[in-house]
């Protein structure tokens, strides 16, 4: 067990550093370097100042040796200055990282419980009108594009019946305490529809069938044949079974919801760092940018390994090494 | 009908021998099994509907897509104009057709790249093994790491332009992973088989036996992985286009007729809507396609 977590660490660490090479990359060649930028802004900068610059920034070093310069510093934990927010780096995501987590984690908790129960009825009640109505409704949700739900839910409760506002996360001028917390809630209440949406669907479809393969295992029949009650059978012996692949799912719809994040933080204005690294590659924010990537990337896997672990606890017939 | 079909089968057989009467069985069963499907066959027909379309929009169109009418500015949809006009007056149901052909074109090509490389990828990793296994899949598990609206972006902002080919480009350098990771699982347990050591023994070469024996027998995966791929490309491609990265204006794409959809909202919502119900009923179409293939081709399979 030891051995296979030092290795599922080892190749996490590999998968990350390849990871920061390609995007380290893929960021340089993009057009527009911020001395360029600079030149383009302000005409009093010279040829001359443009080239102390580019020195003094290190942007005509070979690639190698600014990707290393790079990943010293953020060793270091200096993930470098924000050029439209003048800002420090990790400030700025400091700043947005809890409003992240405020509408992702809500949206997914809710996903996660509301699709799962809807799962385990639909495989209770297999071809049942309700089982036909759940699966329809979660081909509904993943067909529809994440920001255009959005936009229709501003139009149906944000336009047509004002209801909930169309963006942002706060109303200015709101009294602190329970009025501001009152009021982040009614912000929350539309994108986490949207973000929740597309979850529930797939949370839907694993769970239902996730179920409908344990049900027609013989421990499940074995205990409807002691004539175990009906509520005993799915709990104890179907339910807890049918729950173990979620975890690793759980890990596995890590980079679709983050996907999600992105967009619909856009769509409601939402400031967290999906709006961030957009609004980074727009403004060819080069360290914002890489800093948001990396730390999804840092999710994303720390979600994986994670999902591992947990696995092999919860699970006795799985035995690592 | 069960006694009508099987008697109808042998006399089949009688005539085309052995072996055409169970090829042509296969795909008798795949055919009846998708029929009985019905969504997939609403799914299959609206998306044949849907590419006609778009195929035919210079004939079925009513007005030129580039057509500027100052005059017809925000109209609302009427008979003369069914999906209305927009801020420039342009007849918003001939935009959407041809806007159609853009999208669907990114769906499809993208979808077909994807599978190309993917099975490549997938059939060297999983029957070669070793140093090219384990570099093919280190590489998809780094891409498989990072979200792709992310990856998206950058790549939109290093590559500057905004037409068809580029976006295609985009989303095959770093869609081929799921198929990729499909194709080699088939592969590898189909070498170990005895009609693959048979090949091998009666000196078939590498290719033959890649192309011949592999890659047909794991044609049912990519099939469905690459009819449910349309669908995700053309939802990529309408977030792509709607944040203002992807297919770039005047040329029409049912992502980029909502890049303003926020302000359309407040007093042209007709504008907001269609382009976006189109985007649904096209990805919900190759969804149930998908489903109902993948319950035709192999009921077991598990994509």
């Amino acid at each position: 067990m030891q051995r296979f977590l030092l290795q599922r660490a080892i190749q996490s660490a590999v998968v990350l550093l390849g990871l920061s090479v390609l995007l380290f990359t893929l960021l340089v060649y993009t057009p527009g370097d911020p001395v360029e930028l600079l030149a383009q802004a302000n005409p009093e900068v010279q040829p001359e100042d443009v080239q102390r610059l580019r020195q003094y920034y290190g942007l005509d070093d070979p690639l190698i040796i600014r990707y290393l310069k790079w990943l010293r510093a953020v060793a270091h934990g200096d993930l470098g200055y924000s050029r439209t927010y003048s800002l420090p780096v990790r400030t700025l995501i400091g700043q947005r990282l809890g409003n992240t987590l405020l509408l992702v984690g809500t949206a997914f908790l809710i996903a996660l419980v509301v699709g799962s129960a809807i799962g385990i009825y639909s495989a209770l009640h297999q071809y049942s009108p309700a089982d036909y109505g759940f699966t329809v409704f979660s081909f509904l949700g993943l067909a529809m594009p994440n920001f255009w739900q959005g936009i229709v839910l501003i139009l149906i409760f944000a336009v047509w019946i004002p209801l909930f506002p169309a963006g942002g996360m706060t109303t200015p001028g709101v009294a602190p305490g329970w009025p501001m917390a009152w009021d982040r809630l009614w912000h929350l209440v539309l994108p986490v529809a949207v973000l929740a949406t597309s979850g529930m669907a797939s949370w839907t479809r694993y769970v239902r069938s996730s179920m409908l393969e344990v049900i027609r295992q013989d421990y499940v029949r074995t205990a409807r044949a002691k004539g175990l009650p009906e509520r005993r059978i799915v709990r104890r012996h179907a339910l807890r079974n049918a729950l173990l692949p979620v975890i690793t799912l759980v890990a596995l719809s890590i980079p679709g919801v983050l996907n999600g994040a992105v967009l619909t933080e856009t769509v409601f204005s939402w400031p967290g760092m999906g709006l961030l690294l957009f609004q980074a590659v727009l403004g060819h924010d080069f360290n914002v940018a890489m800093a948001v990537l990396l730390f999804l990337a840092l999710v994303t896997v720390g979600a994986n390994l994670l999902a591992d672990v947990a696995y092999a606890v919860v699970d006795p017939r799985i035995r690592y090494g | 009908m069960a006694t009508g079909q099987m008697a109808m089968d042998l006399g089949r057989r009688e005539r085309l021998g052995e072996q055409a009467a169970t090829a042509e069985t296969y795909a008798r069963l795949v055919w009846r099994r998708f029929r009985r499907h019905r969504l997939a066959v609403i799914g299959g027909s609206v998306a044949v509907f849907l590419s006609l379309v778009a195929v035919l929009a210079p004939w079925l169109a009513p007005y030129r897509p580039e057509q500027i009418s100052l005059a017809d500015r925000w109209g609302v949809p009427s008979r003369t104009h069914p999906f209305g006009t927009d801020e420039l007056g342009r007849d918003v149901i001939s935009r959407a057709m041809y806007a159609g052909r853009i999208s669907l074109s990114v769906g499809y090509l993208s979808a077909l790249g994807v599978a190309v490389v993917g099975t490549v990828a997938g059939v060297a990793a999983g029957y070669y093994g070793g140093l090219t296994d384990s570099v093919l899949m280190r590489v998809v598990d780094i891409l498989l790491s990072v979200p792709t609206i992310p990856l998206y972006l950058i790549m939109a902002a290093l590559l500057p332009g905004g037409g068809v080919a580029r976006i295609i480009f985009i989303f095959v350098l770093f869609g081929w992973t799921g198929v990729s990771r499909l194709v080699r699982s088939q592969v590898l347990s189909l070498r170990q088989q005895d009609f693959v050591e048979a090949a091998r023994a009666l000196g078939a070469s590498e290719l033959r036996i890649m192309l011949r024996h592999l890659v047909p027998n794991a044609m049912a995966p990519i099939i469905v992985a690459t009819t449910l791929a349309v669908g995700g490309f053309i939802l990529g491609e309408s977030a792509l286009s709607y944040l203002g990265l992807g297919i770039q204006p005047p040329t029409p794409s049912w992502g980029n007729m909502l890049q303003r959809a926020q302000e359309y909202v407040l007093n042209a919502s007709w504008l907001a809507l269609f382009p976006g119900v189109l985007i649904f009923i096209t990805v919900l179409s190759f969804n149930f396609l998908g489903d109902g293939l993948r319950d035709a081709l192999d009921p077991r399979l598990n994509v």
